[in-house]
């Protein structure tokens, strides 16, 4: 089971990302990159990710993508022009991207051969509770200076969209 | 890896961790390629959040293959980052379009030369 | 094998009874409703409207689906699928009872079972999450609903939706967060169990009850964020009637005009039965068995079919005296399966969720015949000014209290 899932998750993950790239219009866009999302949170349940696959799914899924497309919905942003774009850039850009992409992998795939394997339901250790435990204890500094970010981001975001430019 | 032992572990019903590390490098570069590719500046900043996954993905798959706890935490600091990221980048685009009127980042260059 | 035949099972009676129960939402809404306002509200279609919702999906099945030119086609259509499909999937983890047991039996020789099942689809541990996490899902059908139909009612509800759905998740998670710490389980089924039991053999030990921190207050800020979560009075400003013509489904006719309707009533129902189990006990009963709880619903059965036997014959209309003596029969008949030893253990703890469910069910619709709407700045102030500080001052407290206790 664990294989088909993978693959098919796998396949979802990277359609749905080829699609972010290629749509012209950001709702497109946006609502694949969920579809990405969703797919990953999936693949975080297989490997025993509870908490950080529900976690993905509300913060990603439910907060940011939804704030992007609340954007996009104010802005209303229509399709992105496409004059001006260098074929060169298409031609030699995409082969080049293709052989990274291939190079990468291999390299994953090579370079690490005494990598195991990932089963679902072998290891337990990334519930609520363990995630909860090392957060709060291990990692508390961290978790405090995040709070402090967030509070900057919150400014920020405040300071910035508060200001009226006529 | 070879093809021997993907075959048995594929067997047993388990998937090599190496083929999630190789998902979420090809995930990264299209990432990279939307990118450098694409015009639009919300569309750009959503590639930047596709990367920041792909990254997610191998943290994720990390933790699994130490059996340790701390690659989830990572996962969940780099989701607060972007969470941050999110609401301050949008924030700059909204005043970005409300001066210029445009979200084609070559037409906002008036700090280049 | 056999755990794909219960599942198959359970799935088949829980999608036909809740469907069913959705197409009925919508009459007793308009007949609570109707009774708020003195009305008779529907009462033409069967005995006391109750073949209405029939009705009305029969209406709205062959009625042309319009598709306007110039909207957004692939999302104009999507929209609405996703919406009813994330508002039905997380009926899927709400627990509604005990274990349930099958007796074994022997068919030509052979014997079957006996099974044993939980009264759920599936025990997820990290449930609330899951149930949080399509909740915060379900804003995508409406926002794409508003945004591809290209009209700037539509676009407007669509943005109010978005915006208000976020911020009424914040004060909703901390809310729930309050609960969780005393239960100490992310499972839903987990969390209804703990909540077993009553302080000095009456006080239920439900969270709203419970000892180091009764969360009364979480619970009610808790309902408010769902009247906002589900777009229903006073906060259903995505749809605004006055305001915004209808909002989101404006352009929408037909079934998919529907699939919001069932969406919203969905969520309706999903909120409430994750109030019961968070706050209110899930199927627990309000007083122990002891006291003579096991008698309360054939009680109550047996009093509306008192009442209805009463009025049948004394009849107000003519066709009352037909009517209200079988509505009679079929609540004997209930209240006697209700005092029927054997089936006590298995319908008992359905019978506590309902009444709750219902209940729950009820008060959503009672605020909406009774309260305005909220101006847009006032519901925004309320949830960040209001709502959010005093759920993590909830939570604060909640925290300090079950540090002291334990």
């Amino acid at each position: 089971m664990d294989p088909l899932f993978f693959l098919l998750f796998a396949f979802i993950a990277v359609a749905c990302g080829v699609n972010v790239v290629l749509q012209k219009h950001p709702i497109s866009s946006a609502l694949s990159l969920v579809a990405v999302m969703a797919s990953l949170a999936v693949l975080y349940l297989l490997q025993g990710a509870e908490f950080i696959a529900m976690a993905q799914m509300i913060v990603y899924a439910g907060a940011i993508m939804v704030l992007f497309i609340f954007v996009i919905m104010l802005l209303n942003a229509g399709p992105e022009e496409t004059k001006g774009r260098s074929w060169a850039a298409l031609i030699f850009g995409v082969p080049a991207i293709i052989g990274l992409m291939g190079a990468l992998a291999y390299f994953m795939q090579t370079g690490m051969p005494e990598l195991g394997s990932v089963k679902f339901g072998d290891w337990k250790g990334g519930g609520a509770y363990e995630v909860g435990y090392a957060l709060f204890t291990e990692y508390l500094l961290p978790f405090e200076v995040t709070s402090v970010l967030i509070l900057i981001a919150i400014v920020g975001a405040i300071v910035l969209a508060r200001k009226e430019i006529d | 890896m070879d093809p021997a032992q993907v075959a048995e572990t594929l067997k047993h019903g388990a998937v090599p961790t190496a083929w999630y590390l190789a998902l979420s490098a090809v995930l990264f570069v299209i990432g990279v390629a939307g990118f450098i590719l694409r015009r639009n500046i919300i569309t750009v900043f959503m590639c930047i959040e596709l990367m920041l996954n792909a990254v997610n993905l191998s943290f994720i798959a990390f933790a699994h293959e130490h059996k340790q706890v701390a690659g989830h935490l990572f996962t969940f600091f780099v989701m607060v980052v972007a969470a941050a990221e999110a609401a301050v980048g949008l924030a700059i685009i909204l005043t970005v379009f409300r001066n210029r009127s445009t979200l084609n980042i070559d037409e906002i260059e008036s700090l280049k030369n | 094998m056999e755990f794909l035949v219960i599942t198959g099972v359970k799935l088949a009676l829980i999608l036909f009874i809740f469907m069913t129960a959705l197409a009925y939402l919508q009459w007793v809404e308009r007949k609570v409703i109707a009774h708020v306002q003195v009305r008779m509200g529907p009462s033409r279609v069967g005995p006391h409207g109750l073949l209405q919702p029939l009705a009305d999906v029969i209406k709205l099945i062959t009625k042309e689906g319009v598709l306007p030119p110039h909207v957004n086609k692939f999302y104009y259509l999507a929209a609405p699928f996703f919406a009813v499909f994330m508002a039905l999937i997380s009926i899927s983890i709400i627990p509604f009872g005990t274990d349930l047991t099958i007796p074994a039996i022997t068919l030509g020789g052979a014997t079957y079972g006996p099974w044993k099942t939980m009264m759920e689809l599936a025990d997820v541990n990290v449930g609330v999450l899951l149930i949080l996490a399509v909740s915060s899902l379900g804003v995508y059908g409406i926002a794409l609903a508003g945004w591809s139909s290209n009209n700037k009612y539509a676009l407007l509800g669509g943005l109010r939706s978005s915006a208000q759905m976020i911020s009424y998740e914040l004060p909703m998670s901390l809310a729930i967060a309050a609960p969780l710490l005393t239960a100490g389980s992310l499972s839903l089924r987990t969390i209804a169990d703990t909540q077993t039991g009553f302080y000095f053999g009456v006080i239920p030990h439900w969270a709203i009850f419970q000892f180091p921190a009764p969360q009364i207050f979480s619970f009610i800020i808790f309902m408010i964020a769902a009247f906002a979560e589900t777009n229903r009075i006073p906060f259903d400003l995505p749809e605004a009637e006055n305001e915004l013509v209808a909002g989101f489904h404006v352009e929408y006719s037909s079934m998919s005009f529907a699939a919001f309707f069932m969406a919203e009533y969905a969520n309706m129902v999903t909120v409430c039965s994750v109030a019961t189990i968070l706050y209110l006990g899930g199927w627990q009963p309000l007083f122990p068995a002891s006291l003579g709880s096991d008698l309360i619903a054939p009680l109550l059965l047996a009093g509306c079919g008192a009442i209805c036997l009463y009025h049948g014959l004394h009849p107000a209309r003519p066709f009352d005296r037909i009517t209200l003596p079988v509505f009679a029969v079929v609540f004997f008949g209930l209240a006697g399966l209700m005092a029927f030893p054997p089936t006590i253990p298995i319908l008992m703890p359905i019978f506590w969720f309902l009444a709750k469910l219902l209940f729950l069910l009820f008060l959503f619709v009672w605020i909406r015949a009774t309260l305005p709407r909220f101006r847009y700045d006032q519901l925004m102030g309320f949830a960040w000014k209001f709502l959010f500080p005093v759920a993590l001052l909830n939570l604060l407290i909640t925290g300090f209290l079950v540090a002291l206790a334990s």
